[in-house]
């Protein structure tokens, strides 16, 4: 049985964290130093480091100071950036958490903002930890799914493996979420016939075709030297691996980052911004998807990896499945589950399925996962642009 | 079984134990000797590939041939590409005009 914390929205969380939000670069440290100081497995560190303002940041973290897995929010302002820190705490406040806003430059400097920061937690966490409990079905889940230091094992075993354990949790009536349209060019047709409707089918090519112009005008997939390293050729050969990861069932949906499914079903989270490339990158690193799975409302995330990504994240566990053997003894105290031993004859597709569903329900329930366990609470945010999701992309939401 | 056909109209199979020089692995039940060492999660060639041709795994296409590949040849950056965006190594910057 999940004992999950009951949020005013009528969301669940798995978790009650205190996040402590910097909203600049410059007020990083102050904002770190009371996390550190606080060492508290459930107080973790967000943040976004521009001065600039930009509405897909200021979306993001609204919806990750509103996550369910958040009981309260600490708030660390240089003073003179440009995010709306009062528009955040107003947002916070109106879903029913506990807030503080600390200015640095209106509390006295970095000594005394750490100070005051740290008597802002304790009180802010004296008031989440209070909040109401009360029974959470597997069903509730959003669960999302990411591969890091993918190699040419991720997509015969740990990825194929996710997907079994995610149609198992949408045939149970969970969310779930894949992501990455970058890592899908060359699976854009096959991934269209499972669309709920034709049109959805054509905004799911659209969104990989978008994906794959932005990556040509960078100069550079979204592969890293590492995949080749272990096996893999082509982008198009990742994205088959990586796409393995969705299972089966039918696609509900596209969301974009900050929008909550509507629905339970299965979706693809579009990451790749839209215009003309501005800011870079879409993802710089794996934790990026990460926050943007987070903000999509995801519980927890399965995180695929060959090579052997070490990485967790802030609010949301992180259960790692390695899917290459040599790494998961490389690296076996980094990893939930072995899916190396698929290719050893030692398991099968579905009995790996099974067992990460298993622990997805167990970390549910407050077991800690083992990034969790080891401290990872890696959180990245930067400069992204996005329209709204169309029509054609939420055909349930149109029709209701 | 060092290396595994994921689909029936696959070109390339996928090594699953590291193979050395000298080893043997059976491809549509012939034996076939390797003569590189080839790392896990590694393609090795289910026929003779030409240049040009298209690459199956997954019974879906993953790339093009760039040079031939003789039966169990290892199948990788030397001889192959992408279809779509070309693929970039540690020290791609230090090799491309600036």
């Amino acid at each position: 049985m999940i004992s999950a914390w009951l949020r005013d929205d009528g969301r669940k969380g798995i978790r009650n964290v205190v996040a402590v939000a910097y909203l600049v670069e410059c007020a990083h440290h102050v904002a770190r130093r009371i996390v550190d100081k606080t060492d508290d497995a459930d107080v973790h560190l967000i943040g976004f480091p521009g001065c600039y303002p930009n509405s897909y940041a200021d979306t993001v973290m609204k919806a990750i100071a509103t996550h369910p897995n958040v009981g309260g929010l600490v708030i660390v302002s240089l003073g003179c950036e440009s995010f709306n820190r009062e528009g955040l705490a107003a947002v916070a406040a109106a879903s029913g958490r506990p807030v503080e806003t600390l200015v640095i430059q209106q509390n006295g400097g970095t000594a005394a903002t750490i100070a005051a920061g740290l008597a802002a937690v304790a009180r802010v966490k004296t008031i989440a930890d209070a909040g109401p409990r009360g029974p959470m079905a597997p069903s509730e889940l959003v669960i999302g799914t990411i591969c890091g230091g993918s190699d040419g094992t991720s997509g015969i075993t740990a990825n194929p493996a996710v997907g079994r354990a995610f149609d198992r949790f949408v045939a149970e009536g969970a969310t779930c979420i894949f992501e990455e349209t970058g890592e899908l060019v060359g699976c854009e047709t096959i991934m269209a016939d499972r669309a709920l409707t034709p049109e959805l089918g054509a905004a799911l090519v659209a969104s990989v075709e978008k994906a794959e112009r932005y990556y040509t005008v960078l100069g550079f997939g979204s592969f890293a030297p590492g995949n080749a390293e272990g096996g893999l050729t082509t982008q198009e050969e990742k994205s088959m691996g990586a796409y393995s990861k969705s299972g089966s069932s039918p696609i509900s949906g596209i969301v974009k980052p900050g929008d909550i499914p509507p629905s339970p079903g299965l979706y693809l989270l579009d990451v790749v911004p839209d215009g003309e490339p501005r800011f870079g990158f879409p993802n710089i690193s794996d934790n990026a998807e990460i926050v943007e799975l987070i903000a999509c409302g995801a519980h927890v995330t399965l995180f695929t990896t060959g090579r052997g990504s070490v990485v967790g994240s802030a609010i949301s566990p992180v259960i790692k499945i390695c899917a290459n053997p040599e790494t998961a003894r490389n690296l076996a105290g980094d990893m939930d589950i072995n899916a190396g031993r698929i290719i050893e004859g030692l398991a099968t597709i579905g009995d790996v399925g099974d067992e990460i569903y298993e622990r997805t329900i167990a970390v549910a329930e407050g077991a800690r996962s083992v990034s969790e366990a080891l401290g990872h609470r890696e959180f990245i945010l930067t400069y992204k642009t996005f329209e709204p999701v169309g029509p054609a992309c939420l055909p349930r939401r149109a029709a209701a | 079984m060092s290396a595994i056909l994921l689909h029936p109209d696959d070109t390339i199979l996928v090594v699953t134990a590291a193979l050395a020089p000298g080893d043997t692995v059976l491809i549509d039940d012939t034996p076939s000797v390797i003569q590189t060492p080839i790392g896990v999660g590694h393609k090795i060639a289910r026929q003779p590939l030409a240049a040009g041709e298209t690459v199956i795994k997954y019974g879906a296409p993953i790339g093009s041939m760039t040079a031939s590949a003789g039966r169990a040849e290892h199948v990788h950056l030397h001889n192959m590409k992408s279809d779509y965006i070309a693929s970039h190594l540690r020290d791609t910057l230090d090799r491309s005009p600036s």
